[in-house]
């Protein structure tokens, strides 16, 4: 957790959700550009104030998904992951919340430390759709708070539910994904294993990244290693057993 | 034809323009899958043809409130029931 002195926080979002709109509203003139490192993808940051606490808020290349796919992906994972936001936003387009809300969920899956901003509502209304935002929070354990960056409204609710969130005055608590039995059996294994190893991040995340042999997350830990994720899993003696059935 | 239709399972670049279907299976694997399925193409999921491009490939597809262009080959690894609406 980073000092609340200067809280981060990470903005989130499918392109074409007003991501950039909702960045410019929070953070107004306050904002510079720069290089993440290693990588061309240029992220913005900028900072607001809220009762007397500075926020940082860094604008995440806008992604579909978390799955690092492309560099944009996996800057935005990365920065997720690694950089420990104090908290995260996630942008939804109130228009077609069904598709966005992939990105929600995987962003929970990292951290409960999430606030879903449910932007462009005008939008949303016009075309008759009623978005019931307060069922939406119930159901994902986390804020959501209806927007339209365009003309600022809803801003106050969402920098306020920020800072509770940062300060934890709002308790979040996502409702867990579950999956298949045999899927959830090779969890139980890898999460045991993993959670000494890594003690800043979910050991449940990390083990369903390394049950998709996901190559990208293990270069994290492994740098001088060339092992494969897949015969990492594999040569695990305590879960060569129960986990290599379902990897063929 | 569209009753006895109504149970087959085709691949999405058959589905008529204008005509909607229900997604029944990605048979394509790696990073084109998890892409797919990261844009809302699951199983289960309302798809309709939208439109063509000039020479038929790409073409459009309406899903989940958007529009997408999906490769003529993408198209032909995922399979659709004809379906209402």
């Amino acid at each position: 957790m980073n000092n609340l002195k200067h809280p981060i926080v990470a903005l989130s979002g499918n392109p074409n959700t007003g991501k950039s709109t909702v960045f410019n509203a929070l953070t107004g003139l306050n904002q510079h550009t720069g290089n993440w490192p290693g990588k061309t993808v240029t992220l913005a940051a900028g900072t607001f104030a809220w009762q007397n606490t500075t926020f940082t808020v860094v604008d995440l290349p806008g992604t579909y998904s978390l799955f690092a796919n492309s560099p944009d992906e996996e800057v935005a994972r990365d920065f997720i992951l690694f950089e420990l936001p104090d908290v995260t936003v996630v942008v939804v387009d109130a228009t077609c919340l069904e598709r966005n809300l992939n990105l929600v969920l995987q962003v929970l899956e990292i951290t409960p430390k999430t606030v879903v901003c449910v932007n462009l509502m005008d939008e949303a209304q016009r075309q008759g759709l009623v978005v019931d935002t307060d069922k939406l929070a119930t159901e994902l354990g986390v804020p959501a708070i209806p927007c339209v960056a365009r003309s600022g409204k809803g801003l106050a609710a969402l920098k306020k539910a920020i800072f509770n969130v940062a300060t934890g005055r709002i308790a979040t608590s996502p409702r867990p994904i579950r999956y298949d039995p045999n899927i959830e059996i090779a969890l139980a294994v890898l999460t045991k294993e993993l959670s000494p190893l890594a003690p800043l991040l979910s050991p449940r995340w990390l083990a369903l990244r390394l049950l998709e042999q996901d190559e990208s997350i293990l270069q994290h830990f492994l740098p001088e290693d060339k092992t494969s994720t897949s015969s990492l899993v594999m040569q695990h003696p305590s879960t060569t057993k129960k986990v290599a059935p379902w990897f063929s | 034809m569209a009753a006895a239709n109504q149970d087959t399972i085709i691949p999405l670049s058959l589905l008529p323009n204008d005509s909607w279907g229900e997604i029944v299976a990605v048979e394509i694997m790696g990073p084109v899958k998890r892409r797919l399925l990261d844009l809302g193409l699951v199983p289960g999921t309302k798809i309709q043809f939208a439109f063509s491009s000039p020479l038929g490939d790409p073409r459009a597809y309406r899903v989940r409130g958007t529009l997408l262009a999906l490769r003529a080959n993408e198209a032909q690894s995922i399979m659709v029931r004809r379906s209402e609406q």
